[in-house]
């Protein structure tokens, strides 16, 4: 990446908004999961259908396995959640939080022949809405906004790259 | 689009120097109070997050003690208290097994006695999928301190495989090798033994009661398979002589030891469900070999298979057939079809739940629908049993023709529980227990009351829709403290335990007794095409 664009005006404050936006998302997911003491992955990833199916279910099987991604699940979107809504190493936030929606996306991708079993609120074909946040993810990525709208103005130049 | 624009060709990129490029972090006046607003711009949203979140769980937690308040059933695993096996060779218990067959091998195996060919395959899976931990997971069970000292089986292949089970080296928890069997053409001659303290009997069905007498008559104790016996002249003898012999007595219901029972019990005994006059159980299998249609052995013939001996006791005589001798549920001469073999364990889990009995009556029908294959026993079947004294029918329902789903379900006037491998309580709408809580919203009818999954974080008052779904599918290990543990193994320490230590094993003679007389009334009222009633003063199915 040679130069970082830099947006101005309502370029800059849309892209900002859309960023907090997904972190407030990501952020109460996280918040959500914690201040619950009996939520687990564990249905989720017994369930999971498609690519990483066996590697979920894996996961699922051994208590000690599955304490762990719990651990990772509550803790890595309550931080990066926080991160993105602050802008504070906003762009290392965004492409963690691209990684960990990629691996939802794959848990249960809505594709021709795949019986995904959990009940979805509305009707998809290859993109879902989990696809579309990726998707976000990865422009803010390219359309940093954390130095302009956010804490990372604050932090050196190695913050956010 | 104008103004704020002048930040310009990445300020940051260029002069971030204000803050230094280390540790201060400290804004240097001008031109950094513009980005000190910048920053503290985002600050409301996270405001506006955390002041909303509290307040939601604030709510969801208020929500959430009331039900625990109201229902006062804890949010742990049921209480399991845990004896150890002691292991000087001094309190070595040896043991046989007469029939080694699908369900004897995988009982003998649990008791920690594998086919080493057993261990090999699941070596091999495991080198072909490092994810395949079942081996793993056999051997970190308990040594039970056990030598597996006599083998009977009427097939030369399964007493071979049975041999080679009790020496094998490779066993769960650190065991030492077996030091090997003595095979046995009749059982009688394996009681006679010394060298036999207690016998596991996995033999079909029509065997069962004349091994269980003599075995209590010889002291030995006994784990015996469901159903208990065949017929229903067959029960009081087999219970007579355990109770008059003293001998430990389990019966193979395993799924006791499941802890989505316990919690089960739990709920019902704390009242939660109201009265409960419905109860519906079911079976719902669609393959052949859920419907019996076993593997026939290559090599079962007349010189490998004892077969006068297989006929001894059997409803009729018959010629020899490997059909018969390898799918023997299929016919009343050598067990008693769906209702020795699957209603027997819904009527187990019911009355474990419950404290149910014998039911006053029992009306049975069904007939053989798709397995049209020679079979005398009926493959779709329904049985309606009153219990008027509890207010309230016990329905069985059972299909080898489809496998749709249809659980187990604990119909009460104030929530209805459904039991699998976990536990789901629903309020009723228009329950009067719940009427208040319904009516402040504290209790939505259409959620779970609470969900109990077994091995994850006990009991949950507060789902989402999502992982109310995933608990209502049940789940896919049995747990134990945190652990992977065979329900077969905790059933045998259970037994073990008692003749250790003294007390009762979970499913003794009383409750085989009931098992037994409250199935085979199933089978006569389904064989007489009539309602058919318990007697308790004659003790007799009339």
């Amino acid at each position: 990446m040679s130069t970082t664009p830099t947006l101005t005006g309502a370029r800059l404050w849309a892209m900002a908004a859309l960023r907090m936006l997904i972190g407030w998302h990501l952020l109460y997911e996280g918040i959500a999961k914690l201040s619950n003491s009996y939520w687990t992955s564990a249905g989720f990833l017994a369930d999971s259908q498609g690519p990483l199916a066996g590697f979920y279910l894996w996961l699922a099987s051994d208590p000690g396995r599955l304490t762990a991604v719990d651990w990772l699940n509550q803790w890595g979107l309550t931080l990066i959640g926080a991160a993105m809504i602050l802008g504070v190493f906003s762009r290392a936030a965004t492409l963690m939080a691209a990684v960990l929606l990629g691996l939802y996306y794959l848990g249960s991708p809505p594709w021709p022949g795949i019986v995904v079993n959990a009940p979805a609120e509305g009707s998809y074909l290859i993109v879902n809405k989990t696809l579309i946040e990726f998707v976000a993810l990865i422009v803010l990525w390219l359309f940093p906004t954390g130095r302009q709208v956010g804490f990372d103005s604050y932090l050196s130049r190695g913050g956010d790259q | 689009m104008s103004d704020d624009t002048r930040d310009r060709e990445t300020p940051e990129d260029a002069a971030p120097d204000t803050g230094g490029s280390t540790s201060a972090k400290k804004p240097s006046a001008g031109v950094d109070r513009r980005n000190l607003f910048k920053g503290l711009a985002t600050l409301p949203v996270l405001g506006a997050l955390g002041a909303t979140a509290w307040g939601k769980r604030q709510a969801d937690e208020a929500r959430r003690q009331a039900i625990v308040d109201e229902l006062g059933v804890s949010g742990d695993a049921p209480a399991i208290i845990d004896r150890l096996t002691s292991r000087p060779p001094s309190d070595r218990i040896n043991i046989g097994i007469v029939g080694f067959g699908g369900e004897g091998e995988a009982v003998v195996r649990a008791a920690g006695f594998p086919r080493p060919a057993w261990i090999e395959d699941r070596r091999e899976a495991q080198r072909n999928n490092s994810r395949d931990t079942r081996l793993d997971e056999y051997l970190a069970h308990g040594d039970l301190n056990l030598e597996l000292t006599a083998v009977c089986d009427l097939f030369d292949n399964r007493a071979e495989g049975a041999l080679a089970a009790s020496s094998c080296e490779t066993r769960p928890g650190g065991a030492p090798p077996g030091r090997g069997a003595t095979r046995y053409q009749r059982y009688t001659e394996m009681l006679e033994s010394d060298d036999v303290d207690a016998i596991i009997i996995a033999t079909p069905d029509h065997w069962h009661a004349q091994i269980c007498i003599d075995a209590a008559n010889a002291g030995k104790h006994i784990y015996c398979e469901k159903a208990m016996t065949r017929t229903e002249a067959e029960v009081l003898p087999v219970v007579e002589a355990v109770k008059q012999s003293g001998v430990k007595f389990q019966l193979g219901h395993q799924n006791r030891q499941l802890e989505s029972h316990e919690k089960a019990r739990e709920v019902y005994e704390k009242g939660i469900l109201g009265p409960v006059t419905l109860v519906e159980t079911t079976t719902n299998r669609n393959d052949p070999w859920g419907a019996w249609v076993w593997d026939i052995h290559p090599d079962g013939n007349p010189d490998t298979i004892d077969w006068a001996q297989f006929q001894e006791h059997a409803g009729h005589d018959a010629p020899f057939s490997l059909e018969r001798f390898f799918r023997w549920r299929c016919w009343f001469d050598y067990g008693t079809g769906l209702g020795g073999d699957l209603l027997s364990h819904e009527y187990d889990a019911v009355n474990q739940i419950m404290r149910l009995g014998i039911p006053k009556s029992a009306m049975a029908s069904g007939g053989i629908y798709t397995f049209k294959d020679g079979r005398d026993v009926p493959d779709t079947f329904q049985v309606a049993y009153e219990y008027p004294d509890r207010d309230m029918t016990l329905l069985y329902s059972a299909s080898l023709g489809s496998g749709r789903g249809r659980g187990k379900v604990f119909m009460g006037h104030d929530a209805a529980m459904e039991v699998g491998s976990g536990v789901r309580v629903v309020a009723e709408p228009l329950s009067t227990r719940f009427a208040d809580m319904i009516e402040q919203d504290v209790v939505d009818p259409d959620r779970p009351l609470l969900t109990y999954r077994p091995g994850f974080k006990g009991l949950d008052a507060v789902t989402t829709a999502t992982e109310e779904y995933f608990a209502s599918r049940g789940l896919l290990f049995t747990y134990r403290g945190g652990q992977r543990v065979s329900t077969h193994w905790l059933h045998l320490k259970d037994w073990f335990d008692t003749i250790r230590f003294g007390g009762e094993p979970a499913c003794n003679i009383d409750r085989g007794f009931e098992e037994a007389i409250t199935c085979h009334m199933a089978t006569m009222s389904y064989q007489l095409g009539r309602k058919v009633e318990w007697d308790p003063v004659q003790q007799k199915i009339v």
